[in-house]
């Protein structure tokens, strides 16, 4: 019952921040929402009893990639930008276009509701208080058998930061 | 843990907020903010699955999702910047240097 | 409607104790504060060879609740043009993420509010790294170019320094093995010696770091007074801005316990392991009050009024039960061995753990606070571009390559069968290494770029 309860506030949070972020005029407005969808999300990943992943988000993601976003608005933070048109002129028939995909997949959910797991086969999921202990899990997989896109994710990371300085560099 | 449709059923909410802000909105950010909205909903996806079977894999991958989203944010926002200094815009429609 | 009230109710009776803890903390650590504040005041007023706040109550211990007063009923200024949601949100969420991260802080073996988490240093780190928004958006929505400099430059300085401070605790994480805060104070218990013995140049990285993720002196420059009038606080006057000033108290608490627990040994005493005549460190804490209750017993004829001779004999009362209290447990167990029923010692000694792994662990954040205080009324301030440079050229390779060097004597350690006190033959020489090839690259990049004289013009 706690368990349905804490995942339809952390859904209901999600949902109605991520409505809101892609709908707000002021850029900021729309990060402050964005950061508060990326809780929700960290939440939902508490519920699930991925507690590595729940602090990595909140690290990571809101302080920070959310951090930096904040700061670029605050940059290019154009007063003439928040009196234009916010969206964009092919608005109507990208709307069209995402509600019709919406529609495929809500409705090959919902028709499999009755199907148990909707036609994906299901386990049985361990009893929360049986899990092992969520880091070392997380860590010997990845240290073991997902070694390689560890490195390579860190030479991701070094080129990543390499090319966001030599870009965002005034050319003096 | 729930069913394991609630949870598809919060990804694919997310995911078309998300796909809806990147197609629909003209501020370059907002845009880019949506496609973190989209990663975190199939971040949702693998990591409900990954609880569903008790494999870690789907964490892992999750965590990789989060790296790159980082490095991919970081980056784009670099363009951002740059193409900010040059044309004083974030609108993507005014940004067609490349059309005729 | 029965079945949420019945889930809530059960809610309520598995988790009454969190709940209770939380709302108590969260009513109770602005006076805590208050009384930080005063302590600041009172030693600031001490290294300057004065008296500080000595009007309002008996030598000044009024001064908090005046203070208080003051912020609550002074008018509430919003700038024009100011984006209110954001205005009225900044401050809130500063407040919000250092109170969030008390949760995770474990004071005694048992006196955790959020028990057992399994990510719990890094839970405690990340959720105070949030308070980074705060001051972002304070900076932001003040609509004013001073603050929003004080907020960028201040936010620039804790992203930086956060690295740092990430990565030496992960230094300290080498040793303990776990994320959970009570194993790693049991780790430190089972390795018999404290983790900042073992990683010196952590703990002092880590001790940097934390200063200016708290925004403290001498990295204080986004709220120095003579440079951005308040930086990002200008603009927010009354509750908004005890708020902010909460926030960054708490902070300073919440960071001195993070250090405490992973280099300082949490709740141990020093030498946790070895027994025998060591154990007199355990009166250490009883004589240390009795020691106070009889100075202010001697001050107490020199005071020039009644009411302080009377105040003074209070505390001294205090300071005396609070010795019994400590010296209670100590003393039924070994000396009154023989005379005491093993029932009655068996049911004193988790108290015993409890009071005094307390009393220790107060003991240390509080030597750490007043660490920061002294720091704060010696150094000068670091201009920023000396600050940015102090953070990613000094401070970020020197915790890299500590982290690398220690893992190598760990692996010596494992292979050589050190552990307890012999680790610190691998450890001391790697932080030893690290140390000065931090220092060599500092020295090879100051020779390549001579130094200017005057402040670049571009470090906003």
């Amino acid at each position: 019952m706690l368990d349905q309860a804490i995942f339809y506030l952390f859904a209901g949070i999600a949902v109605v921040s991520a409505i809101l972020t892609v709908t707000r005029r002021n850029a900021v407005h729309s990060a402050i929402f964005l950061i508060t969808a990326l809780l929700a999300t960290a939440g939902i990943f508490l519920q699930l009893r991925a507690e590595f992943l729940f602090i990595v988000q909140i690290i990571l993601y809101v302080g920070g990639i959310m951090v930096l976003f904040v700061f670029v608005i605050m940059l290019v933070n154009l007063d003439v930008a928040v009196r234009q048109m916010q969206f964009a002129r092919q608005k109507w028939v990208a709307l069209l276009i995402s509600l019709a995909l919406a529609a495929q997949v809500g409705l090959m959910l919902w028709s499999s509701r009755k199907v148990p797991g909707h036609g994906v086969p299901v386990l049985n999921a361990v009893p929360a208080d049986k899990l092992p202990p969520n880091t070392e899990a997380v860590a010997q997989s990845l240290f073991s058998s997902y070694l390689l896109p560890f490195e390579i994710a860190s030479v991701l990371l070094l080129v990543a930061m390499i090319g966001a300085v030599v870009m965002a560099k005034k050319r003096t | 843990m729930l069913p394991i449709g609630h949870y598809l059923f919060l990804g694919l909410a997310l995911f078309i907020i998300g796909a809806i802000g990147v197609v629909t909105r003209r501020n370059v950010i907002v845009i880019l903010m949506s496609i973190e909205l989209i990663l975190n909903a199939v971040n949702i996806n693998l990591v409900a699955f990954s609880r569903l079977y008790g494999d870690v894999a789907g964490q892992v991958f999750a965590l990789f999702i989060i790296a790159d989203a980082a490095a991919e944010a970081a980056v784009g926002l670099g363009i951002v910047i740059a193409f900010f200094r040059n044309r004083e815009t974030v609108l993507e429609d005014e940004m067609d240097l490349l059309k005729w | 409607m029965q079945a949420v009230t019945q889930a809530t109710m059960e809610f309520v009776k598995q988790y009454w104790a969190p709940l209770v803890c939380g709302v108590a903390i969260v009513a109770v650590l602005p006076l805590i504060v208050g009384y930080v504040v005063l302590v600041e005041r009172k030693i600031m007023a001490d290294m300057q060879a004065r008296l500080g706040p000595m009007r309002v109550g008996p030598h000044g211990l009024l001064q908090p609740i005046a203070d208080a007063v003051k912020l609550l009923i002074k008018e509430d200024i919003i700038p024009d043009e100011a984006d209110k949601l954001v205005f009225w949100l900044a401050p809130v969420l500063s407040v919000g993420a250092a109170l969030l991260a008390i949760a995770g802080l474990a004071i005694g073996p048992a006196f955790q509010i959020a028990k057992g988490i399994n990510v719990g240093i890094l839970f405690v780190v990340g959720v105070s790294a949030m308070g980074i928004f705060g001051i972002v958006l304070g900076g932001w929505a003040s609509n004013s170019h001073y603050s929003l400099i004080g907020a960028l430059r201040s936010s620039a300085q804790l992203v930086s320094y956060e690295t740092a401070a990430g990565m030496a605790l992960v230094c300290g994480l080498l040793f303990a093995g776990t994320l959970n805060v009570t194993s790693i104070v049991e780790a430190q218990r089972n390795q018999g010696i404290w983790f900042g013995l073992l990683a010196p140049v952590a703990f002092f990285t880590y001790l940097v770091a934390s200063i200016a993720e708290t925004n403290r002196a001498p990295f204080d420059l986004p709220e120095a007074e003579s440079e951005l009038v308040a930086g990002y606080m200008t603009e927010f006057s009354g509750f908004r801005w005890s708020l902010y000033f909460l926030a960054e108290y708490t902070n300073m608490i919440v960071v001195a316990s993070v250090a405490t627990t992973l280099f300082l040994g949490g709740w141990l005493r020093p030498f946790p392991r070895t027994h025998g005549l060591v154990d007199l460190i355990d009166f250490l804490p009883p004589l240390l009050m009795v020691v106070i209750g009889v100075y202010c017993l001697i001050r107490t004829p020199k005071q020039p009024a009644r009411v302080q001779q009377l105040f003074m004999l209070v505390v001294a009362g205090l300071c005396f039960a609070l010795a019994l209290v400590l010296a209670a447990p100590v003393l039924a167990t070994p000396v009154l061995g023989p005379f005491v029923k093993p029932s009655l010692a068996a049911a004193v000694k988790p108290f015993y753990e409890g009071i005094h792994g307390g009393f220790w662990f107060i003991f240390k954040v509080s030597a750490y606070i007043y660490f920061f205080m002294w720091l704060r009324f010696t150094l000068p301030r670091y201009r920023f571009d000396q600050l940015m440079r102090l953070g990613w050229h000094f401070l970020i390779p020197l915790s890299i390559i500590n982290v690398l060097l220690i893992g190598v004597a760990m692996i010596v350690g494992v292979y050589y069968h050190l552990d307890g006190w012999w680790l610190l033959l691998a450890t001391i020489p790697a932080s030893i290494i690290a140390l000065i090839i931090a220092l060599f690259i500092l020295a090879l990049e100051q020779k390549s770029e001579p130094r200017k004289a005057s402040a670049p013009d571009s470090y906003a």
